[in-house]
């Protein structure tokens, strides 16, 4: 069914009875020529720009639970492209761009609101600094605006800008950045691929991972034995387990991240602002919910809850960037487990097993990068090639000494 | 969330610094002759489990003394603690 306005409109008049379920729920069939392990933002949109750009329908998304019920709805649904390095840059425009259509193309409301996103600068320094990287997003092709203090205080003036330790001396806004809706993410694309052809098959756990002479020839899961041409793992927060299953062992710990909802206030944060030095970002949601969140608490953890060290220093940055905040009622608290590779940066590429491709180790980035890493993922299953806009995130980039390191804080995951 | 220290006892976990894989204590001999892949191996590549892992903590606003504890990751429950420099208990 094609959703329009008149069929809401149609649909509010008579009881809403004339929806119909979203997608299908099929058996697993004996073989597949792809299949996608991990049915969440990655997974499903690799599942759709399979068939929608390659004409690859004969394709499984296998998910341990059901759809959309990891990472995808845990996130703080911000959409950008300010970041700065190489290799970086040209994958998260690739993906802005898909976002900017994404709604019509999936004839599923996203809610992309492109409110912008600022990163605030507290020196001189720090401002030449952010000048570099909105040259880096300009050069891309991305959109970057330096602002200085007077422009920073007319656009956002309840921010506390005479902090003794944090003054704001501007930042650079993104007005192209924003936010989405990351259920409606997670939804989209899954009705767009399902109806293609694209079976989604839940409460269908990977247990195993079938190997033939150096190449994958399909998986064994609580649902059966599975046969398949190309296996693509998308499984961030799990990828080391997954990936041990064909015998890799991975560039990545996992950890766990917060993140914060307050309850819904009126409009008043209509941007995203990102307060690097204190690890604390806001946005609003379109309930009036202010979202935020910080660091991750820094030691591995599969738990998806954090401890209250954390949950005191975020509130404590929050309060230090805007103490107006300081009397809103935060109402939930939770968390989500991360693939922290080594530098911080996506795996995106082939394994040393034929057949075998990765998805992970995003981070705390993985929602941003949702049509971008289904579209050059689906790119190298189907060619075999790395598509242009991800020609850097190898696996063995660590070895070659290429690493991606936005942070610069070398092999530690727990600090980038 | 608190981890007894061995030479202090309970403390909150704010006062540890984490530093990651216990592994990262037995550093490869760069002499090796296979040197440049275990140093890849040790730099790089993590276990990474889904359970219990090994892992170094630094007592950092404590004692300043390095442990090797066991950690339910799942959980976050502390199993085992000692000394770094203690030898691993043969069970």
């Amino acid at each position: 069914m094609r959703y329009s306005g008149l069929k809401v409109f149609l649909n509010g008049l008579t009881g809403n009875r004339g929806w119909a379920p979203v997608w299908r729920d099929p058996a697993p069939k004996d073989h597949y020529d792809v299949i996608i392990i991990g049915g969440g933002g990655h997974g499903l949109a690799t599942a759709y720009y399979l068939a929608r750009e390659h004409g690859i329908t004969n394709v499984a998304v296998l998910e341990k639970g059901a759809i959309g019920s990891g990472n995808v709805g845990r996130n703080t649904t911000v959409v950008r492209a300010n970041y700065m390095l190489e290799g970086n840059v040209e994958f998260y425009s690739h993906s802005l761009k898909l976002w900017q259509n994404l709604s019509a193309e999936l004839n599923y409301n996203v809610m992309l609101s492109r409110r912008g996103c600022i990163l605030l600068a507290h020196s001189d320094g720090q401002l030449d600094a952010l000048a570099r990287r909105g040259n880096m997003n300009l050069m891309q092709g991305d959109g970057a605006e330096l602002w200085d203090g007077a422009t920073l205080r007319r656009h956002i003036p309840y921010l506390n800008f005479d902090d003794p330790r944090f003054p704001l001396k501007g930042g650079l806004m993104q007005w192209e950045a924003g936010t989405a809706r990351h259920d409606a993410v997670a939804w989209g694309y899954a009705r767009a691929a399902d109806r293609l052809g694209v079976d989604l098959i839940q409460n269908c756990e990977v247990t195993g991972f079938r190997i033939t002479q150096g190449r994958v020839t399909g998986v064994d899961t609580t649902r059966g034995h599975i046969g398949a041409g190309k296996v693509g793992m998308a499984v961030a927060g799990r990828s080391s387990q997954v990936a041990a299953m064909a015998g890799l062992r991975l560039p990545i710990e996992s950890h766990v991240l917060q993140a914060f909802v307050t309850e819904g206030l009126k409009p008043v944060i209509d941007t995203v602002i990102s307060f690097g030095m204190g690890h604390f970002y806001i946005s609003q949601s379109d309930k009036g919910g202010l979202v935020f969140g910080g660091d991750i608490d820094g030691y591995n953890s599969y738990a998806q809850r954090g401890n209250l060290p954390i949950v005191e220093h975020v509130a404590e940055a929050g309060m230090a960037l805007m103490p107006m905040i300081g009397r809103a009622r935060m109402l939930r608290s939770w968390g989500g487990i991360m693939d922290m590779t080594m530098d911080g940066s996506p795996i995106i590429d082939r394994t040393p097993i034929d057949g075998l491709f990765f998805n992970g180790g995003w981070c705390y980035g993985g929602f941003k990068a949702v049509p971008g890493g289904g579209h050059v993922f689906a790119h190298l299953i189907a060619t075999g090639k790395l598509h242009p806009a991800a020609t850097k995130f190898r696996l063995d980039r660590f070895a070659r000494g290429a690493v991606i390191d936005e942070e610069a804080t070398g092999a530690t995951p727990n600090l980038h | 969330m608190k981890l007894a220290c061995p030479l202090c006892g309970a403390r909150d976990i704010r006062e540890f610094h984490y530093q990651g894989a216990a592994s990262l204590a037995d550093r490869p001999d760069p002499g090796a002759p296979e040197a440049r892949q275990e140093f890849l191996d040790y730099v790089y590549m993590r276990d990474n489990p889904a359970g219990e892992n090994r892992e170094l903590w630094f007592h950092a606003h404590g004692c300043g003394a390095w442990l090797v504890a066991t950690r339910d990751v799942t959980t976050h429950e502390f199993l085992s603690v000692r000394l770094a420099t203690d030898k691993e208990p043969t069970t």
